[in-house]
């Protein structure tokens, strides 16, 4: 039997400071809910709007999986690995934290806000070399079906990165549904809609609502107007 | 560095020294807490021996068979000590991780 649990978009954390304003899935900084710590290996989930000419600063991570996805506007990336990219909408950016690195990330357009997703996977290995990817999606490979943007595989769609985790990116129209097959023997999916309505068997989502569902091999994801949507599959133990 | 007996006192060790700087700052910046940063296991035990721990952060870098070694040691000498892996380097993880450690 599916176990789900429910996370009204309202019900999330928010940080505002001014040039950053973060909605958060789980605790985080300054918001600390125990019963919002992590779902499965999936740790941050972080909803970022970030001001014109404004970012985050040289800053420290190590032993995590960090995935960045733009949703509007571009956002320049730098790295202790020397690493300088622009990330837009339509690109993901996949960095293994690992031993230590050390990354800025900036908004460099002078009149536009960036949107951007932030989330944090715990790895399945700790202390791992550094690395950082990065990949340019085609948008038209989620329209009306799921487009594979990450695994735990170098050679498979997506970037990749050091956890049995899949993540894929829906643009539906009203009215289309898919059935989606877990990938892994316990692994669960949190989906979490980025835009419109959608139903995920029996329970309906608005925008920036999300449900974690586990223990069941396959669930049925309906789009009840235009939508769009990430489904993070994770270990739930790990 | 001024410690008061009321602050919670927390052993932070990690490999890389940036890191370690970053995570020790940021666990001071609650008035409740006191960090003292190791970087070599034989500092982590030094001050262990010396000082009342409630938690211990094990931080990225540290091998696995230190890690095996300190995590014994620290439980052995203190059965009571929290031992939490930290991840994220200095992140917004932190004081989540503190909290549910600590209670």
């Amino acid at each position: 039997m599916a176990q789900t649990i429910l996370h009204k978009a309202e019900t999330r954390g928010h940080a505002n400071h001014g040039w950053l304003s973060s909605y958060q899935s789980f605790s985080f900084a300054g918001y600390y809910n125990p019963d919002r710590m992590h779902f499965g290996a999936l740790r941050v989930l972080n909803d970022d709007t970030v001001d014109a000419g404004m970012g985050f600063g040289k800053h420290p991570h190590d032993n995590m999986e960090i995935i960045s996805i733009p949703l509007e506007g571009d956002l320049e990336h730098k790295d202790s690995m020397n690493n300088v990219a622009v990330i837009k909408n339509g690109d993901i950016q996949a960095m293994s934290a690992g031993t230590g690195i050390y990354h800025s990330e900036y908004n460099n357009d002078r009149a536009s806000q960036v949107k951007f997703l932030q989330i944090w996977i715990y790895p399945n290995k700790r202390n791992v070399t550094p690395r950082y990817d990065q990949l340019t999606l085609n948008l038209a490979d989620r329209h009306n079906k799921l487009q594979q943007v990450l695994s735990p595989n170098a050679d498979d769609a997506g970037v990749w990165i050091h956890q049995d985790a899949w993540f894929h990116l829906g643009k539906f129209d009203k009215g289309i549904e898919t059935d989606y097959n877990v990938k892994k023997a316990g692994n669960g999916v949190y989906v979490f809609v980025l835009s419109g309505e959608v139903k995920v068997n029996d329970e309906k989502l608005n925008t920036r609502d999300a449900l974690g569902i586990w223990d069941t091999d396959q669930f049925k994801i309906t789009a009840l107007t235009d939508a769009e949507f990430l489904l993070i599959d994770v270990p739930m133990s790990f | 560095m001024n410690v008061t007996m009321s602050q919670t006192q927390i052993l932070v060790i990690g490999r890389h020294p940036e890191i370690l700087q970053t995570v020790v700052r940021l666990v001071n910046n609650n008035p409740s807490w006191n960090a003292t940063g190791c970087l070599t296991d034989q500092e982590a035990i030094a001050s262990f021996d010396k000082q009342e721990f409630a938690l211990v952060l094990l931080g990225g870098g540290i091998e696995e068979e230190s890690e095996d070694a300190l995590c014994r040691y620290f439980s052995v000498n203190k059965p009571d000590i929290k031992i939490v892996q930290h991840y994220g380097g200095g992140s917004g993880l932190l004081s989540a991780e503190i909290f549910s450690a600590i209670g």
